[in-house]
């Protein structure tokens, strides 16, 4: 039989957005990257038609892990307590295409750290490294509003990606991204509708669609994979349709998401095979369905399931 | 949705006196504030009065391209009228021509003309024909269909995409004696018409028809609208300035799943749909 050509003229396309600010753009980075782009569904459509080469960030924590697996934390064992270090090696050893500074620390029921520690973090790891940041707060909204934009303000005019701004709570954030000249990130808790609605009030302050990167929540293999698979799906179709409001490229927390799965972390497990491969497996599997469904941006932790996803994307774009 | 402005026609007052004092300013002003309420096409119609209608549409095309990048729609019953709006028109954009009955009395190959015109104006260049022939306008929903059956397989045997091609079922006012069963056939012709190709074929209408001579012009307008478009329409010619009939719009598309929810769905249609 032959096979039929299924061209779907698209009228729509994910922004292409490049994150980073190089000397000649105002900021120290030493390189970009730019993501999304895409005018077709993965594998849809004629070559041209694919988005930009995916890009991995790696984690990196702005104090030492409180809850890591020994297996996670092994390739780290050096550095865990040195920010500045620990982004030298995921760049210099794990080729990290950018940097998430995760501010675990600044939570009030972790570490419960001030402003100027992470001010001192964010400062530190623009030294240490050339390539993006990712600045991502830690997830208390009252915390993150005083924290982040100090650590926004530091970064200052080096085109970093920020977040995150939710739908209760965006203004600041938002406000301080436009002003210091970052990119952001929306987040909705797996939620379509609220995803879009947050980058409608982003928008409505006068941010510019064109420089937010949508987070839809991410679920790991096992534990709701599948509703972010079929989101970020669906986010994709709604841009190649022509839907500003969801033409975003995505990003997802693949590193967190997976190693919280007790079959990623668990080492007493005799029928589950060896833990040091079972783990970096499952962010790897879970990493590589999400970048099917059209994600721009992995965060990863493992450097194990980074190489393994590294070879997927150069295989495939 | 497809919303073809329809305010750029001489049949209006403002519109005739700005053609016949060659007065840019008010149809550039239309042209803008139509695309900035969510037009997609902006129709162009010289009316009846002007003396030079192919003059006057030509006028009318550089006028509007001098001032917006919005795609045209090239609006007249004579192919002379539209022939001359097509030596101005850009159509990089996207264009209608408006519009082409299967055939006339004088011209049993107006259908094709208008598919030639279409494929020199360039890829993104569509037409609207209409669901009618030499003998008029249909009254039942077989005729209909069988009309738009065989402007379908026309257009196919010339090769002419069924994307670019509009079938105009032609709303009738329903304020006119036994008239009143004709909205009815319409949606049930509709029901059949997208199935006669795949991908279906456009669906548009002159909506403001249905209401003419009518009370609550408006609210007859919209309500249609809403049915139509649950049986398949998605293109309209209509008053994009109605902003009421633009939440139907916006409403209609959002329960359809043809755009995604999100609490601010009314106010972002004209911004985000298109």
């Amino acid at each position: 039989m032959q096979v039929p050509e299924v061209s779907e003229g698209f009228t729509g396309l994910v922004n292409k957005i490049t994150i980073g600010a190089t000397k000649a753009d105002g900021g120290t980075r030493t390189s970009t990257v730019t993501i999304g782009g895409a005018r077709n569904v993965t594998y849809g459509g004629s070559i041209d038609d694919k988005s930009e080469k995916p890009v991995i960030a790696l984690d990196v924590l702005d104090t030492r892990p409180e809850d890591w697996p020994d297996v996670l934390a092994e390739p780290y064992k050096d550095v865990l307590d040195n920010p500045a270090d620990w982004v030298k090696k995921c760049v210099e050893e794990f080729g990290a295409d950018l940097i998430c500074i995760k501010f675990d620390g600044i939570h009030p029921n972790k570490a419960n750290k001030d402003a100027a520690h992470a001010v001192k973090v964010t400062e530190e790891v623009l030294k240490a490294v050339g390539v993006p940041l990712i600045l991502w707060g830690c997830g208390n909204d009252e915390k993150d509003n005083e924290v982040m934009p100090k650590v926004s303000g530091a970064a200052k005019g080096q085109k970093c990606l920020i977040g995150t701004i939710k739908e209760d709570n965006y203004k600041s954030l938002t406000a301080i991204a436009l002003a210091d000249g970052h990119f952001l990130i929306s987040e909705a808790p797996l939620d379509i509708n609220i995803g879009k609605q947050v980058n409608i009030l982003a928008s409505d302050m006068g941010f510019p669609l064109e420089r937010i990167v949508a987070f839809q929540d991410t679920g790991a293999l096992g534990y709701g994979m599948e509703y972010s698979y079929s989101i970020q799906e669906r986010q994709r179709l709604a841009a190649l349709t022509g839907d500003k409001m969801m033409a975003m490229p995505i990003i997802c927390d693949v590193g967190y998401e997976s190693w919280r799965a007790k079959e990623a972390k668990q080492v007493d497990a005799p029928g589950w095979g060896d833990a040091a491969d079972r783990g970096p497996m499952w962010e790897a599997t879970t990493a590589i369905c999400l970048l099917q469904a059209g994600a721009d941006i992995i965060r990863m932790r493992h450097p194990k399931a980074v190489t393994t996803v590294r070879k997927f994307i150069d295989e495939i774009w | 949705m497809i919303l073809i402005a329809e305010r750029i026609n001489g049949m209006f007052k403002d519109v005739k006196q700005a053609i016949a004092d060659k007065d840019k300013k008010v149809i550039q002003q239309l042209a803008k504030k139509q695309t900035e309420a969510g037009a997609t096409y902006l129709d162009v119609n010289v009316g009846t009065a002007a003396a030079d209608q192919e003059g006057t549409m030509q006028w009318l095309v550089e006028t509007i391209q001098q001032s917006c990048s919005t795609p045209l729609c090239l609006d007249s019953q004579k192919g002379d009228v539209i022939a001359a709006g097509l030596k101005a028109v850009n159509a990089e954009n996207g264009l209608i021509l408006n519009s082409t009955p299967l055939n006339k009395k004088d011209d049993d190959e107006i259908l094709d003309k208008f598919i030639e015109m279409a494929e020199k104006a360039g890829p993104k260049a569509g037409i609207i024909a209409l669901a009618m022939d030499k003998n008029g306008v249909p009254q039942d929903i077989d005729t209909r269909v069988a009309l738009a059956a065989e402007i379908v397989s026309k257009a196919m045997e010339k090769g002419f995409d069924a994307q670019r091609l509009f079938i105009d079922p032609i709303v009738l006012p329903v304020k006119v004696p036994n008239a009143q069963v004709q909205p009815g056939n319409i949606l049930s012709a509709m029901d059949q018409i997208k199935f006669l190709s795949d991908p279906a074929p456009h669906m548009t209408v002159g909506l403001s028809n249905i209401s003419q001579g009518a009370t609550e012009r408006s609210m007859i307008n919209r309500i249609f609208l809403a049915m139509a478009m649950s049986h398949g329409l998605d293109s309209a010619i209509a008053d994009v300035f109605d902003a009421d009939l633009m939440k139907v719009v916006a409403t209609s598309d959002m329960l359809m799943n043809k755009q995604i929810y999100s609490d601010s769905f009314l106010k972002v249609y004209s911004s985000s749909a298109r």
